[in-house]
């Protein structure tokens, strides 16, 4: 009896939740199918959701009209830049608070941490005329500067906390052996410390990838990456809802792979370690 | 001698980041600072003089503050509303035995990986549009009249493609949650007779309480400066009806290039945003020292 109950509640939970993943996943499902489309079918009414003309004409017209390829470009530069200077920043600083704290540690942490809950809009006008003046808007040396600078102190909270379970005493057992502080960190931290280094420069990338302020307001053509591309579509120029799915699903997917990887350390990461 | 060698490197290590961030910190927040008391138009260049106070008066007292400040309000509350009341719902929904849980998780936080100026448009286009869209469509079969988002209810239109965003954050968060509830607590509840209606407000809840105050903290920072969305579907209008204050902002500086008047109001923003942060790093606080 209590089995019965089980397998229908099972059957129950099973399909509400898929029916909400369903709808929630909807929009971009519909993004997708719109992409191969005919711009006259993306448009019609009543809406064709399987059978229609299948074409795959958006995508060669995106690369084609509005240089598609040299976006993306700027996105893996500016998103895999920043990452990288960030982490390079990031790992002494988090490793040094790891495993070797002071009283004030925590402050650090806490200050860092506040650095990050200043409303960008708050140094817009600041930011704007220093790179005006130093020519650096519409560069990709500007956003990779200011996107790895923003996001830093996630970078360094999330290594802390992976840093921290790092068990001591692995550290203590090798300097008995005489490691010196090189050794120790390329043979014994290292290794221990991988899973931790790539999840968190997973993370960074997304968040890089995704953001739409500082692009949106530093950057116009040369050095514009696909967020500021997409915004290129609010204009309305005739019919072009398949090219905007087109472009749009392009622009997402790499994103959308990483970020379904990395489900775990998104909680961690955007919570300083709050939730886990 | 080798703990204080030891020291030296950990605080050599630390510089770099500290000096940085510090930098970062405080230099445009100086230059905001002092901008804010200049008459400074980039249109009118040499005529910067220093006004005080008066770029804050002008500021605070602009109706479009008022406006902007109440339409912020409503999108970081109406959001906070949707994503509280739809995500714990649904963490409990996928805390139960799914079949093919890992799939649907897949679906739910899709959103949340979605570049924001994509999610703006494929929502106004393909799903609002008043015509063509999905929603339209959706409407005419059961014989209403399809809403002209962008025109009729402009804010709602943007508080809905935000909440679609962060409907997954909040969702995730309060499943990583309930998954470290501690089962036995539960099975011994109901062993004792307990509803499943009781277990869920004594047990869960009070559970779920942290992880709740957490969402709304970290939504709210980001909720606070959403732009990207309103930059894309309605840059600001129709009138003032979407301005919330960062778009205001952005407006006054980059739109009217009145350097003065945005930079004062850039800190009512950084004021705005320290009062959540300040609550926010407590809690994160609290829970480094546990």
């Amino acid at each position: 009896m209590a089995r019965m109950v089980t397998t229908q509640n099972k059957v129950i939970s099973t399909a509400a939740a898929w029916l909400v993943g369903f709808l929630i996943f909807f929009p971009i499902l519909w993004m997708v199918l719109t992409s191969f489309k005919t711009e006259l079918d993306a448009f019609s009414i009543p809406p064709s959701f399987l059978f229609f003309h299948w074409t795959t004409e958006n995508y060669v017209t995106v690369q084609e009209r509005s240089d598609y390829l040299h976006h993306a470009l700027n996105s893996i530069i500016i998103a895999g830049g920043s990452t990288l200077i960030a982490m390079v920043i990031a790992v002494p600083a988090a490793w040094s608070m790891a495993f070797s704290p002071t009283k004030r540690t925590k402050d650090i942490l806490l200050w860092m941490l506040s650095t990050k809950m200043m409303p960008p809009v708050g140094v817009l006008v600041p930011i704007y005329l220093i790179y005006r003046n130093f020519g650096l808007l519409d560069t990709r040396a500007g956003l990779v500067f200011i996107l790895c600078l923003g996001n830093l102190p996630i970078v360094i909270w999330m290594l802390f906390t992976y840093f921290k379970e790092i068990p001591k005493d692995i550290l203590e057992a090798a300097r008995m052996d005489g490691a010196t502080i090189g050794r120790e960190l390329i043979y014994v931290l290292t290794p221990m410390a991988i899973p931790g280094l790539a999840s968190t420069m997973l993370l960074n990338l997304i968040l890089a990838w995704n953001e739409a302020f500082w692009t949106l307001n530093l950057s116009t053509l040369d050095a514009a990456p696909l967020t500021v591309f997409i915004a290129s579509y609010s204009s309305p120029e005739g019919l072009f809802w398949a090219k905007l799915s087109a472009a749009s699903t392009l622009a997402i997917a790499p994103i959308l792979v990483l970020g379904w990887f990395s489900q775990r350390q998104l909680v961690r990461g955007l919570t300083f370690g709050a939730v886990k | 001698m080798a703990t204080r060698q030891t020291q030296l490197l950990a605080r050599t290590l630390l510089t770099p980041a500290v000096a940085l961030l510090f930098i970062w910190m405080i230099v445009p927040l100086a230059l905001t600072i002092y901008f804010s008391t200049l008459r400074y138009n980039l249109l009118d260049p040499g005529s910067e003089a220093f006004v005080g106070l008066e770029n804050f008066r002008y500021f605070l007292t602009d109706p479009a503050f008022l406006a902007s400040l109440q339409n912020t309000l409503v999108l970081v509350g109406s959001v906070l509303a949707i994503t509280i009341l739809l995500g714990v719902p649904l963490g409990l929904l996928l805390n139960q035995h799914v079949v093919g849980l890992g799939i649907v998780r897949l679906m739910v936080i899709a959103p949340f990986f979605v570049m924001p100026t994509v999610s703006a448009l494929v929502w106004k286009n393909l799903l609002m549009h008043p015509v063509s869209g999905l929603f339209a469509w959706i409407a005419k079969l059961f014989g209403a009249t399809p809403i002209d988002w962008f025109t009729d209810a402009p804010l709602l239109a943007v508080i809905l493609i935000v909440s679609w965003q962060w409907l997954p954050f909040a969702t995730l968060i309060l499943l990583t949650a309930l998954q470290s509830l501690d089962e036995e607590q539960k099975e011994a509840a109901e062993m004792d007779g307990a509803r499943a209606m009781s277990t869920f407000i004594y047990i869960t809840l009070p559970h779920l309480a942290r992880p709740i105050t957490v969402v709304i903290l970290i939504e709210t920072i980001f909720l606070l400066t959403v732009f990207a969305e309103i930059f894309v579907t309605t840059g600001g209008g129709p009138g003032l009806q979407t301005t919330n204050i960062a778009f205001l902002i952005y407006s006054q500086a980059l739109i009217q290039y009145d350097i003065g008047s945005a930079s004062a109001g850039g800190l009512v923003a950084v004021v705005i945003a320290n009062i959540v942060a300040f609550f926010l790093v407590r809690i994160v606080g609290r829970n480094l020292e546990a």
